[in-house]
This record gives C-alpha cells, structure tokens and sequence, in this order.
C-alpha cells in the first residue's frame, strides 16, 4: 500500500501537468512549400500533443508536441514518396518532427508566443511560434504560423538544395483544438 | 467562332509585282519571270498575295513554339522525379500557357484581317479539308494548353506563369479530376500534333507537287 502511495505520488504532478486533451479530428497541421513560385501545399494526418497551460499562468506553461512524418501528404502521389526519402526527411530513420516549449509570452487579446525548440530529421532549433486563442463551448482553439527553412533541418539537401528550385522557406500553419485550457 | 472561313476567296493577283517589272522584257522572258516567281508549273498560273506581315510572325513563333513544347512534353514525361523534371514542366507549363496567350492574339488578329486566296486551281474537296483542319487546329491551340494547365491544378499544383504570375485554379483540387485529365491533355495534344504533319504535309505538296505558289503566302521570300 505504501508503495502505491509512493508510485501515484510520483504520477500526480505528470498528471497534473497534462491537464489538456489535444482533439486530433478538428486540428490540422499543414505547411506550404514553394516549387519555381508554385506553392505546394501538404499536411500531416497523425500528430500528438502534450499541454499543460493555463492562459493565466503562461509562463508555467509545457507544451510538447510530435509529429508522425510518415503520414504526411503532399503534392501528387509520387511527391509523397519522394518527400520520405533520405534526402527529405527520412522517415525510416527519423519516424518523428517534435516541438518542445521554452518560454511562453502572453501578447494580450489572446494572443501568445511560445519560444522553443524544433527537431527534425536529428537537428534541433529554435523557434518562436505565435498563437491565437479563441474559446468556444469547452474547447479551445489555437491557431498560428511560423516559418523555418527546410536547409537548417537538412530537409531537401544534395540534388534538391537548390532553393531556385524548391524554395528554402517553409511555411507551417496550425490549428489546434483542445480540451479542458482554463478561460482566457 | 467557327463558323467563320478561315481561307476566304479575295483578290487573286498582287498587281505590283507586274507594275515593278522591267518594261524592257519581251513576252518570253516576262512568262520566266512569271513562272519562277510563283513557283508554278504553268506559267500563267497567278501567284497568291501573301499573309500580312503580322500573321507570318504570329504563324512561325506559334509554329516553334508548339513543335518545341510538344516534343519537350513527350521527352519530360519520362524522366524520374528529380530537380530537373520539376524544372522541365514548369517550363512546359510556362510555354503552354504562352502558347494560350499568343493563340488569343492570333484568333483576334485573324478574325479582323482575311487571309490571302488559296490557289484557284485548288479542288473542292481540298479546300474544305483545309477548312476543317485549320479550325480544328484553331481549336486545339486553346484545347490542348486549357486541359494542361486544369490537369495541373487538379494534381494540386497551381499553375505560376514565369515562377512569378500566379494563374487562377479554375478546376478543383482533385486527384480523380487529374486522373482524368492527364489522358485528355495528352489526347488533345498528340490531336494537334497529327494534324500539324498533315498542315506541313499538305504545305510541302502545294510546294513541290501542285507548285501552285500556295506556301509563298506564307513565306513571301519564296515569291521573289
């Protein structure tokens, strides 16, 4: 009994820290890529959040986030195929893109930034991704984009690093539904 | 649109190539003169007047342009995915929308100014075939580079004149749309492209067979 106390001791600040459920049926993380000016847009079917986050609170905030790189769509079929090859991203080896949060600084009306680290494909980076968030019934929404540049994750090197060609910046956007994040 | 002839009958006679000529010349070397300006086997036979100067040029940079992209189609078709291959149809597309663009401005400029006569001594039935091919070839001028430029926003890649000028997707993004698409762009050009050999077929008949001066028309260099 004693033991079990000790274990679920130890379990509850992992439980309390993880106070929000992501909603993966009404969000979407998607990114536009350019080809020769032609913008290529693709998206990612499975991804996984860890948050705990209190709008009040935001500099307690923990948000890890992961993104399953093989079910991602893009182009036709055959783009698909290519982007999961070593030269892309890799899939085999690296199965997983994920996001760990520093900081996070709230703008007002909403608005959030939340400074953390990148790693795709073995390289980590540091980014600033800003939010929106809009509450509606019990969820919550969150919304935003960012752009990362495909060369710093070697995402495209060899043949395919000429940026005349598939352009270096990436834009990710994302929409996040979420259960259980305290009012605004 | 195509109801209009695309060869009315006209003129038949350019009079001041004969007002230009020696007045000094007899009869006989006036037939020779005759003769080998229109490149016909009778020397009576009268030379056609030609296109205007603009619809020789529009003629010729369609003719390159079309040949080239077409042939550029078949050999990008087949190469792997790579940096090139993405390069290539995009030139593809650039060129095939320029084709769309120079085609609008050809119909225009042809619907204002008749073309020259064809030979009078040309058959009925020669004349309407050319009709028809003509209008035929009018239509897939449109056909051929509007099914190419839906295939591509089908596929989900929008089409971007010169990298630079995002053109509207006017078809949705569809990956069954594209499916379908794809043979129709191919179909339509491999249309034209049969019935360019028959246009340049029949050109170099009228040229070397008929010698009926009919190809001067069209390359006025020929006539003098």
């Amino acid at each position: 009994m004693r033991r079990f106390l000790i274990v679920f001791a130890c379990l509850l600040p992992a439980v309390a820290a993880a106070q929000q459920k992501l909603l993966p049926a009404q969000s979407e993380v998607a990114f536009t890529s350019r080809q020769m000016g032609v913008p290529v847009d693709g998206r990612f079917a499975k991804f996984d959040a860890q948050v705990a986050f209190d709008p009040k609170k935001p500099e307690s905030a923990k948000i890890a986030f992961s993104i399953d790189l093989d079910s991602v769509s893009v182009g036709d079929a055959e783009t698909v195929r290519e982007v999961r090859k070593p030269g892309w991203f890799d899939t085999a080896k690296f199965p997983k893109a994920s996001f760990q949060s520093g900081a996070v600084k709230a703008l007002g009306g909403g608005r959030f930034e939340i400074a953390g680290t990148l790693s795709i494909k073995g390289v980590a980076r540091p980014v600033t991704v800003p939010a929106t968030l809009v509450q509606q019934g019990p969820n919550t929404t969150a919304t935003g984009s960012f752009t990362i540049k495909r060369l710093d994750f070697r995402i495209g090197d060899g043949d395919w690093s000429d940026v005349s060609l598939v352009a270096n910046d990436v834009v990710v956007k994302f929409r996040l539904a979420l259960a259980g994040v305290p009012p605004l | 649109m195509l109801g209009i002839s695309l060869c009315a009958p006209g003129a038949f006679r350019d009079a001041s190539k004969m007002a230009g000529m020696n007045r000094q010349a007899d009869a006989f070397t006036f037939i020779l003169h005759a003769a080998r300006a229109s490149g016909a086997r009778h020397p009576f036979m009268s030379p056609s007047a030609a296109y205007s100067r603009t619809a020789i040029a529009l003629h010729w940079l369609a003719g390159v342009a079309i040949i080239a992209t077409f042939s550029f189609g078949l050999y990008m078709v087949d190469l792997p995915f790579s940096p090139a291959r993405i390069r290539q149809y995009n030139w593809h597309k650039w060129a095939g929308i320029a084709i769309l663009a120079l085609s609008a401005l050809r119909l225009l400029w042809r619907l204002r100014h008749a073309p020259p006569p064809l030979p009078s001594a040309m058959p009925a039935w020669q004349r309407r075939v050319s009709h028809a091919t003509h209008h035929l070839m009018y239509l897939l001028f449109f056909a051929v580079p509007l099914a190419g430029w839906a295939y591509s926003s089908a596929a989900g890649f929008p089409v971007v004149w010169f990298g630079v000028l995002p053109l509207p997707d006017w078809v949705p993004r569809d990956a069954g749309l594209a499916e379908l698409l794809k043979p129709v762009h191919r179909g339509l050009a491999y249309a034209l492209g049969a019935l360019v050999v028959l246009h340049v077929a029949a050109a170099l008949k009228h040229q070397f067979v008929d010698r009926d001066g009919l190809l001067s028309r069209m390359l006025p260099f020929l006539s003098r």
